[in-house]
């Protein structure tokens, strides 16, 4: 689903990825690793899209609509509520039963109570979730996911495992951490970047 | 259709945004009727009606950089512009869905401004309105490109108006000729060209001013 | 690319056409009722069709930019319109010198064409902020390719709208001027055009070497630590 060689990255004269090649296939798992400022996060956004390699070759197979991404950002409008923004995604990734899909999601996530209310007045844990409930909203075949497990409290990282392990076999993943003892037992490939 | 249906989302998304922020709207809305009435301590006494009707061009020059230097505010501080360039739709959707919004917002501004005018300086006749309406089109497409444009710079709102300007110069040639000449139905026709250049190059142009 | 030969050939062939171009201009061509006012406009044509052709190339690389995703064109793209800028400015000067001496005063509206580049100056300018204001990339690669081919769309619609205007700006009639040119004329006119646009690309391969260069040497700066 990934193919990597040779893949570097540079943002004018700084060098942020140097060489990179890794495979991700179909059922793969690959976690990638680093101190701050090693470039997982430039790594992911290459994967999705984001941003082009400056040399090398990375291809993806997986078409848009079909990738998951979890960044950062939990790229959710604080103005709109919970629904309302699942309900853009859910129209741009043409979901089918929208609305069905999103209230499981957010009910699977523990945000059912808070659906109507604005985003931005969820706390930092609810609007991880709120995000991984985008992520998930078009049943994806490739995850690609920067530090899912940061900001979520003792519940969420539950909710998160438990997803994990349910979409082992029917998605591939790349997730960058600083963690990677949580997922160990998941994984089928790792990256260690310097 | 799901182009459209696209388009419909965002479009609807930004006024659905704006409803519950409230800060663009308003905004226009005081800044045009401000500007009107300091024109009228910057006209001489015996300038012509059409000196007032040019500067009403000026004003809706800026009231529409006003907005248009918020349109991606949301996406931009949020981020979210990243959510919306990776989703499987065409990127031109996101651009026609925000100048959408925008037309929206410079239409309502101008319900307000235009009366506004009439009422301080003199008559709005048919083909003032029609070359109002031309212009926003215009406007609405070059502009919602630009401040995408921008939202990319570190400058931000200091850059829109420099980008801006220059190609607004046509617009407000049109709009100007169609207001104060003898011979409107040439300025129209030609704010329709403009419209119709310069939104085909926004609509092909807008997926490489998102992407890298 | 460094080691470029052609450009001690293209500095000398600018010099000699530039030579020439004043040597005929100036000693050639007969003076007419502008006097030594019509010299200016010779150079000052050339001047700003050469900003024009500075433009189209940097709008044709912009387009590989996006078409091609060449790498290099956006570098090329940006010396183009550098040069376009720079010349454009000089056509500026020169025409607002000849306005001095024709109609007597430093700007005048009702010339087209110094309207014209009034607005595209502008315009480019823009073009460098925008650029200064992007951190160099793929990205502000796509953003000058997409606005250059703008710079081009508005060329001709300035000119439309610049004419347009003056029917409501200048309701009297004016006076068209500029030369109608006799064979020798005209060939005193090649001439410095040819001249014009020697030294452009001159200035063009001298800045783009100088600017690959530069990358170069950060290249190995970076490589090596």
């Amino acid at each position: 689903m990934i193919r990597a060689r040779g893949v570097e990255k540079r943002y004018g004269d700084k060098r942020v990825l140097r060489g990179i090649a890794f495979d991700v296939p179909r059922d793969g798992f690959l976690v990638v690793t680093g101190p701050n400022g090693s470039g997982k996060t430039t790594l992911l956004r290459l994967c999705v899209g984001l941003a082009v390699p400056t040399a090398g070759a990375l291809e993806v197979t997986v078409p848009r609509g079909r990738i998951g991404f979890l960044g950062h950002e939990p790229l959710v409008y604080r103005e709109l509520t919970a629904v309302e923004n699942l309900d853009l995604y859910g129209r741009l990734y043409r979901v089918a039963e929208r609305r069905e899909r999103l209230g499981m999601l957010l009910e699977r996530f523990g945000l059912w109570d808070a659906r109507h209310e604005r985003a931005g007045s969820y706390s930092r844990g609810m609007l991880q979730r709120l995000a991984l409930c985008r992520v998930l909203l078009h049943s994806p075949e490739l995850l690609i996911l920067d530090e899912p497990y940061s900001g979520l409290d003792d519940e969420g990282t539950e909710l998160l495992d438990r997803e994990l392990e349910e979409r082992r076999e029917a998605a591939a993943f790349v997730v960058a951490t600083h963690e990677p003892a949580r997922i160990e037992r998941l994984a089928s490939a790792r990256l260690a970047l310097a | 259709m799901t182009y459209l249906a696209d388009v419909g989302a965002l479009a609807r998304k930004d006024l659905l945004l704006e409803l519950r922020a409230r800060d663009t709207l308003p905004a226009m809305l005081l800044f045009v009727l401000s500007t009107l009435v300091v024109f009228h301590f910057v006209l001489p006494g015996d300038s012509s009606e059409l000196a007032a009707t040019g500067l009403l061009w000026v004003a809706i020059l800026f009231t529409a950089l006003l907005g248009l230097t918020r349109a991606f505010a949301a996406e931009r501080e949020q981020g979210v512009i990243d959510g919306l360039v990776l989703a499987p739709s065409d990127r031109s959707a996101i651009w026609l869905g925000k100048a959408l919004s925008i037309l929206v917002f410079l239409g309502l501004a101008e319900l307000v401004a235009l009366p506004a005018f009439a009422l301080f300086y003199g008559a709005v006749d048919a083909w003032l309105i029609a070359g109002v309406a031309l212009a926003n089109l215009g406007i609405a497409a070059v502009g919602t490109l630009l401040a995408a444009m921008a939202t990319a710079s570190r400058a931000r709102e200091l850059l829109l108006p420099l980008l801006f300007l220059p190609l607004a110069i046509p617009i407000v040639v049109g709009g100007v000729g169609a207001s104060v000449t003898a011979d409107p139905g040439r300025y129209i026709g030609f704010l329709g060209l403009y419209d119709a250049l310069f939104a085909i190059i926004c609509w092909a142009s807008f997926e490489y001013v998102v992407t890298e | 690319m460094l080691r470029n030969s052609r450009l001690p050939a293209l500095a000398a062939l600018a010099f000699v056409l530039t030579t020439a171009a004043i040597a005929l201009v100036f000693f050639y061509a007969p003076l007419d009722e502008d006097g030594l006012n019509q010299k200016i406009f010779y150079f000052h044509v050339a001047i700003a069709l050469t900003a024009y052709a500075c433009f189209g190339w940097g709008g044709w690389k912009a387009l590989r930019v996006l078409w091609k995703r060449d790498e290099n064109a956006d570098l090329e793209s940006y010396v183009a319109i550098h040069q376009g800028v720079i010349f454009g400015a000089l056509a500026l000067v020169t025409g607002s010198i000849w306005a001095r001496y024709r109609w007597g005063h430093w700007w005048e509206w009702n010339e087209d064409q110094l309207v014209l580049f009034l607005v595209l100056f502008l315009f480019y300018s823009a073009y460098f902020m925008l650029r200064f204001s992007v951190p160099p990339g793929p990205r502000r690669a796509n953003l000058s390719a997409v606005y250059a081919l703008f710079g081009v769309a508005l060329v001709p619609v300035s000119i439309l709208a610049i004419r347009l205007s003056e029917r409501f700006i200048h309701p009297v009639a004016f006076d068209r001027g500029g030369p109608n040119m006799a064979g020798s004329q005209f060939l005193a006119f090649c001439v410095s055009w040819a001249a014009m646009l020697a030294l452009a690309a001159t200035l063009y391969r001298v800045e783009l070497t100088g600017k690959q260069i530069d990358i170069r040497l950060r290249e190995l700066r970076e490589a090596l630590r």
